[in-house]
C-alpha cells in the first residue's frame, strides 16, 4: 500500500539523548578516526570545545531513533523491510561534544510517490535541552514498491 | 593546505572488512542484518552483506575533516547512496576511494567541496558535498 502524502508535516513527541564521552570515543574508533579532538577532552578543549568532539555523522546516533518512531507509527504503516537510506544530510550550528544533553524533534517533511516507489523525507532538528540549536538532520527514505 | 577555490584534494583510501562493519554496528546501534548476514543479504536480493550507508558517509566525513585540517569544521554535509558497498568475507575486504574538488569559497571563508566516492571503480555516492570552515592558519 502506498504511503499517504497527507502525512507530511506530522511530528513526533520529542526525544531526550545525552552524549556520553566513553559513546562518542567508541563510535570515533570504530569509523578509525584517531583524531585526538575525538578522544582526549585536552584536546578537544585546545580547540575551544568544554570535552571530547563527536564526528561530523555522530547526530545519526543521537537521531537513531526517529526512524524507530516512523516504523512505530500505526497510521503511517510503514513496511521496514521495504526500506531504502536514500539521502542524508545534516546542518551544523556546532559540532556535538560530550556532555550535551541533546533533544530532537522529529517531522515528517514530505511523502512522494514515483515509478512505484514511496519517498519519505523526515527531518530531526536537534538542540540542547536549553534550547540552543546544535544540528538538523534530513533523511530520505526510499520505500521500494511491491514487485 | 589551503582550500582555495579550484583546489583538487589529495585522494584518501578507506579500507573496509566485516570486521568495521561488526564494529560500526556496534558503535551506532544499527543491526540491520544485511550488514553481517550473507544469507539475510541474499534473501533481500543484495550481492553480498553490504557496508551500512552512514559507515561509508562517516569515512567521507574523515577524508573532509582531514582535509579541513580540524575534526570539527563541518558546517554542512549531504550525500545520497546510490551504490552499496559490497563488504567480502575475507581479510581484505573492500576500498572505499574519496576525492573532491574546492568548488568555490563563499565570502565569509566557508569552502564548498564536490566529493566523488568509488569502490571497484563504481561511484557509491552522488551529489556528495560539504560546506567546511577551516581553521586560520596560526590558531591552535
Amino acid at each position: 500500500m502506498p504511503l499517504d502524502p497527507s502525512h507530511a508535516g506530522r511530528t513526533y513527541p520529542p526525544t531526550v539523548y545525552q552524549v556520553g564521552r566513553e559513546k562518542v570515543r567508541e563510535f570515533a574508533h570504530a569509523i578509525g578516526a584517531d583524531d585526538a579532538a575525538y578522544h582526549d577532552p585536552d584536546a578537544a578543549r585546545e580547540l575551544g570545545y568544554p570535552d571530547v568532539v563527536a564526528p561530523p555523522t555522530f547526530p545519526a546516533v543521537v537521531t537513531a531513533a526517529a526512524i524507530r518512531q516512523l516504523v512505530d507509527d500505526p497510521e503511517l504503516s510503514l513496511d521496514f523491510s521495504r526500506v531504502v537510506h536514500a539521502d542524508q544530510r545534516f546542518s551544523y550550528a556546532r559540532p556535538v561534544v560530550a556532555g550535551d544533553e541533546l533533544v530532537f524533534v522529529n517531522v515528517i517533511e514530505e511523502i512522494t510517490s514515483r515509478g512505484g516507489h514511496d519517498f519519505l523525507t523526515h527531518r530531526a532538528e536537534v538542540t540542547t535541552t536549553a534550547g540552543e540549536p546544535v544540528v538538523t538532520a534530513w533523511c530520505r527514505l526510499v520505500v521500494r514498491g511491491e514487485a | 593546505m589551503p582550500l582555495e577555490a579550484g583546489a583538487t584534494l589529495p585522494v584518501r583510501t578507506f579500507r573496509v572488512t566485516r570486521a568495521d562493519l561488526i564494529r560500526y554496528a556496534g558503535a551506532s546501534g544499527d543491526f540491520n542484518p544485511i550488514h553481517w548476514s550473507d544469507r539475510i543479504a541474499a534473501k533481500v536480493g543484495l550481492p553480498g552483506v553490504i557496508a551500512h550507508g552512514m559507515l561509508t558517509m562517516a569515512l567521507v566525513g574523515r577524508a573532509v575533516t582531514g582535509w579541513a585540517g580540524d575534526p570539527a569544521a563541518v558546517v554542512e554535509y549531504g550525500v545520497r547512496f546510490t551504490k552499496p558497498v559490497v563488504v567480502p568475507d575475507d581479510d581484505q575486504g573492500t576500498e572505499i576511494e574519496v576525492s573532491a574538488v574546492v568548488k568555490d569559497v563563499t565570502e565569509d571563508g566557508l569552502a564548498r567541496l564536490e566529493i566523488t566516492a568509488t569502490c571497484q571503480g563504481e561511484k557509491v555516492l552522488a551529489q556528495a558535498r560539504a560546506m567546511v570552515r577551516p581553521r586560520p592558519v596560526g590558531k591552535v
